[in-house]
């Protein structure tokens, strides 16, 4: 190896084969997700999609579903980099079930999310008394709502931001400690400028996440319009009565989607 | 070499899923011990209703197993409107089964076999000390009620003006079962669900009722669907549902006869 090659970056290198029939199944899997997103396409009354996604209710809920997404992604940001930096720089008894716990909601069924926060913030919940004492009521506000989000989105944050700063390890950090920064500066100006990438696909992914989350939302903040009704919950009522209303939606729902990933690319690219 | 593995592998995902489907027959004929099975779609409210009926309809029929898909009456419809496999379809409003019928995907015409009314739940001891639809509008009150795309909610709204009250619901919920469980676990005040929603939950609930009720009456319809393919079967089950016997059946859950 040439001292040139050993700059190359890897992937410039002549990419290997993959095994042929790999293919089969790889398209098998693009065709089972891109199918179900063309028949929405394909499904949307466009003579009329202006007006329908211009409606009173679709403006409320499309404006509601981008301030909560907003407000949980930015709860997510304030707890969760803290906790991945708890789960990946200390070592304690414990700390591999807390870790598992707190990624729970990754798994866990949306409803039974929404359940256990009613459990834990509803007006008979295990907080609900104190809550109630000084005066606030969550449930079927919008605060329930962003709640609902931040609670699902989360993990998403904190396995992101926890896998950058594992890859990035601690050299740098080490050497700006031991040239005498403190804690707060070594943070400040090393660990969060080397795990950005992580931190902003960590957010765009639990953006996406609220912006999709309906589950919890339905259980525990219920169904209100402009307060507690976000875009999914109008597309899965409208289609009781309005079912071209509701793909119209969904289609404002997917391009979202697709424009939140493609601003996701370019920080995955710096990983 | 590589298209034989290709063919390896296509023999070998067709096989599986042959093997998969065979278990799939096989668990079905071990589950009913039986060589038929009728499809009844049926709204949501008639959960218990059915399920008790059915259980008399395979009493009744030696070797035919009924299996039941309860939900969202406008749900229903537009699954069977899909080319869903059911043979009967049970509405919880007219309007849906309009829906269906706008389509001629029913064999005869609908026959209503149940109907009911509106109530007010409220958590056990009604702590908000509600007596009437009138207090349903006083301010400060949670009151949670259907939105009115739904059955429950289009019945709520008739509830309004019939009785000049507006309710300012903090919550108008998908279904009349999300109604009740915002009610059931104390975060609502109250809540309008049906009659028979109130006698099912038991203990969980308490009911007020509110004269006005007996004039908003949702009507439930029954139907052979056209595609059926055990269509005499399928008669059998609407004519059990609209005998004595199941009518019996009905009026125990509180639902009113049409």
């Amino acid at each position: 190896m040439t001292p040139a090659d050993r700059g190359r970056p890897l992937t410039a290198a002549r990419p290997l084969d993959l095994p042929r029939w790999m293919y089969v199944p790889a398209s098998v899997g693009a065709a089972f997700v891109l199918l179900p997103l063309a028949a929405i396409l394909a499904k949307v009354d466009w003579t009329h999609f202006g007006s329908l996604i211009t409606s009173e209710d679709s403006q409320a809920a499309f404006w509601l579903s981008l301030k909560t997404s907003t407000a949980s992604t930015l709860l997510c940001l304030a707890f969760g980099v803290p906790m991945a930096l708890v789960l990946a720089r200390r070592d304690f008894p414990g700390l591999s079930v807390l870790r598992s716990l707190v990624l729970l909601p990754l798994v866990l069924p949306p409803v039974v999310g929404g359940l256990a926060l009613l459990y834990t913030f509803g007006r008979r919940g295990l907080l609900g008394g104190a809550l109630d004492v000084i005066g606030v009521q969550v449930a079927f506000s919008t605060i329930a709502v962003v709640m609902a989000q931040t609670f699902v989105a989360m993990p998403f944050l904190v396995v992101s931001v926890e896998g950058a700063l594992r890859t990035a390890g601690q050299r740098y950090e080490v050497v700006a400690a031991s040239l005498g920064a403190g804690p707060t500066t070594v943070f400040r100006r090393i660990t969060l400028p080397l795990v950005l990438p992580g931190l902003v696909s960590g957010a765009v992914l639990s953006f996406a996440r609220s912006l999709g989350e309906f589950g919890a939302t339905i259980t525990f903040a219920g169904s209100l319009r402009g307060r507690t009704r976000t875009l999914p919950l109008e597309i899965y009522l409208q289609r009781e009565t309005d079912p071209d209303a509701a793909v119209a939606l969904a289609l404002v729902l997917v391009v979202v989607a697709v424009l939140v990933i493609a601003f996701a690319r370019p920080g995955r690219g710096a990983l | 070499m590589i298209s034989r593995r290709l063919v390896a592998l296509g023999t070998a995902l067709a096989l599986s899923s042959a093997a998969v489907a065979a278990c799939g027959d096989g668990s079905d004929d071990d589950a009913g011990g039986g060589d038929k099975t009728l499809t009844v779609f049926a709204a949501a409210s008639l959960t218990k209703t059915f399920t008790d009926i059915g259980k008399e309809f395979e009493s009744r029929h030696d070797g035919v197993k009924v299996d039941f898909s309860f939900g969202g009456s406008s749900d229903l419809v537009s699954q069977i409107q899909e080319g869903a496999p059911a043979d009967v379809f049970a509405s919880a409003d007219e309007a849906n089964m309009e829906k269906l019928t706008g389509d001629h995907l029913q064999a005869e015409d609908p026959v209503d076999f149940a109907t009911n009314t509106l109530e007010i739940a409220t958590p056990p001891g009604n702590p908000a000390g509600i007596t009437s639809f009138a207090d349903l509008g006083k301010s400060g009150l949670n009151v949670v009620v259907c939105a009115p795309e739904v059955p429950c909610g289009a019945a709520t709204v008739k509830a309004e003006q019939a009785t000049g009250v507006m309710i300012q619901p903090v919550s108008e919920e998908q279904s009349v079962t999300d109604v009740l469980a915002k009610v059931s676990s104390g975060e609502a005040d109250a809540g309008l669900v049906y009659v028979t929603d109130v006698a099912a939950a038991g203990d969980s609930v308490d009911g007020v009722t509110f004269p006005q009720s007996s004039d908003i009456v949702n009507t439930y319809p029954i139907v052979v669907l056209k595609d059926s393919k055990n269509s005499d079967l399928a008669q059998d089950f609407v004519d059990l549902v609209t005998s004595d016997a199941g009518q019996s059946v009905v009026e125990e859950a509180g639902f009113g006869s049409p």
